[in-house]
Formats: structure tokens, sequence, C-alpha cells
């Protein structure tokens, strides 16, 4: 599989640069904003790339915490295939349709909620044990750096249109920096905290971060602010070659997400190998671990 | 309209965040190798 990562490195690329040449070239201009709304081709997939890692910690952080007992595992897989099946059934009550937003369409809610036991049933298949929490921290930083990209090229976009570089007292805008922060946080526990619990802590201080994202998310739907509507599912019409352009960006923007996560992972278990072996070797100098019997070479 | 400075702006802001991301990861990779290496030498 070592011919993977370069075959997907040149493809990220190619991609890229056509979702550059579509949003510089061929997704036509905005009536109101003029060329500054091309801004939307890198900030929005920005914000759905930072959401969606976001969400694979929390998943990861969640399995992480209910791993350590067998009874906490076992309830956990019975509350999220509760939560896939009554969500999905729900969406389809015409009560339940009504509460909805205007503009969000019923399938599209059942489709992300079928999200959650999916990714919880994936996750915990393919990452066991301590690689769970390798994933976490992964997750994390690469969310904070695309959520960053939200914050920087926000007010850029902001400047102007509104006038502002930031609207202070905005749902959307202060919920995003109140989410970067709780993610930044959340590194700089695991960064500068060393004892045995920080895994513990800090995986529980991702899930109440999680619950930040939703919250940023619907703050446009539910609450008046000066952040434009929903581009996709929010009732609003936008061009479908705009539309177009901005998909693709978000596909070019995921698979070099997907890159990025992938080097930060393998980084990640170079630092814990490192760590295990300046252990090892440390104890292999200690008089008193000369004489063990478990005494090994690092690897 | 001078608004096209905010858009080339924003795209260089987005190409300078994750190419300093990159770098640190790089930096951190052969850090990390350079220090297993010393290690497999003792």
């Amino acid at each position: 599989m070592k011919w993977l990562f370069p075959i997907l490195s040149i493809l990220t690329a190619i991609l890229l640069a056509y979702a550059l040449y579509q949003a510089l070239v061929v997704a036509p201009t905005d009536a109101l904003q003029g060329d500054v709304y091309r801004i939307i081709y890198y900030h929005v997939p920005s914000a759905w790339t930072a959401f969606l890692l976001f969400f694979i910690n929390f998943v990861a952080s969640i399995e992480y915490l209910v791993g350590a007992k067998p009874s906490a595992r076992s309830a956990a897989k019975w509350i999220v295939i509760a939560i896939g099946v009554i969500g999905v059934i729900a969406t389809f009550i015409p009560a339940v349709q009504q509460m909805l937003p205007n503009g969000m369409r019923p399938t599209a809610v059942a489709t992300t909620i079928l999200l959650i036991p999916t990714s919880y049933f994936l996750i915990g298949k393919l990452f066991p044990g301590q690689r769970l929490d390798v994933l976490a921290v992964t997750t994390a930083e690469v969310g904070v750096v695309f959520c960053t990209i939200v914050l920087v090229t926000g007010p850029i976009w902001a400047r102007p249109v509104w006038g502002v570089w930031w609207a202070p007292g905005d749902i959307r805008l202060t919920s995003t920096l109140v989410l970067w922060l709780i993610y930044v946080s959340y590194l700089m526990l695991r960064r500068f905290s060393s004892g045995s619990q920080t895994q513990v802590l800090a995986a529980a201080l991702a899930v109440f971060g999680a619950l930040d994202v939703p919250l940023v998310y619907f703050s446009i739907w539910f609450f008046r602010t000066q952040h434009p509507q929903p581009v996709i599912g929010g009732g609003g019409s936008m061009d479908p070659r705009m539309l177009h352009t901005l998909l693709i960006s978000w596909m070019a923007f995921l698979l070099f997400a997907f890159l990025v996560c992938r080097s930060r992972f393998r980084l990640e278990l170079l630092a814990r190998e490192v760590e295990e072996a300046h252990a090892m070797a440390s104890l292999a100098g200690s008089p008193a671990a000369t004489s063990l019997p478990l005494h090994r070479s690092p690897k | 309209m001078n608004a096209i400075k905010f858009l080339f702006a924003a795209y260089i802001a987005t190409w300078l965040i994750h190419a300093f991301y990159l770098g640190t990861l790089v930096r951190r990779f052969s850090r990390l190798r350079r220090e297993l290496k010393e290690i497999g030498k003792k």
C-alpha cells in the first residue's frame, strides 16, 4: 500500500488546482458582492472539513472513554443504535418535520443521523485500543488548522462586505471562536499535562467541545445573525455552477485533510514509539533494572 | 472595486496556514526520527 500515498497526493494536488480554477475562472461572479464572494470556496469547505474532523474526534473520544469497561461499551453500542433507529423514524413523523427549520429536508436529517451509528462502528473497527486516542488527537489538531482558516478567511470576507472585520456578539462568529478555543485548550492539555489521566481528561473535554459544533452549525437557522443563511439545505438558492464549484472545492479539501491526517497519525505513532524507547533506555540504564528479566532493547 | 485584494488575501492566508502546519509536521517527523536513531545507538 506504499504507492497509495503518492498517488493520492498527486490526485489531491490535481483536484486542488482544478478547484482553484473553477473558483477563480469558471464560477460566475456574484451580482451583489462581486468577485470577493469567491472566498466562499475556501471558507465554507474549510468549515465543513473542520466540523467533520471534530465529529470524528467526538466519536473516537467516546469510544476511548467507554472502551475501558465492557459494560459501558455494550451500553454505548445500544445507545448509538437507538439514536440511529429512533432518529431516522422520527424524521418521517409529520409533527417532527414541522419542527425542522424552514428549508431543511427530512431525508438530509435522516442521513446525517444515520452517520452517527455508521461512523461509531466503523471507527471502533478500524482503530482499536490506543489507536482511538491517536485518531482523536490527530483529528483535533487538523480540525483546529481548518477552523483557524475559517476564522481568518471569515473576517477577510466580512471587511469588504459588512464593512467590519468582526461583528461582536454575533452568535455564529462567537460560537466558532469558542469552538476553536475549546479545541486549542484540548491540544494544550495534551501537550502540557503528563499525568496518567491526561488521555481520559482530554477525551472528556473533546466530548463537551463537540457539543459546540451543532450550536455553530444551527445558529444561523435559529438565531438572527449577521452571517448569511446556509447555502445548502437552508432554502437558499445558489447558482448550480457555484454549487458545483463549492462541492468540488470541498472534495479537494477533504482529500487534502485525509492526507494531512494520515501524516499526523503516523507522527503520533512515531512519537509514542520514541517515548517507549526512551522509557526502555532509561530502564536499561538504571542499576535496578539491569537485573530485571523483562529487560529488552528498544525497537 | 478594490475588493479583489481581499479575495487573494484570503486564498494566500489559507495556503500559508497549511504550509506552516505542514512545515511543523515535517520538523517534528525529522526530530523524532533523529531521536529514535540516537536511542538505538546507545
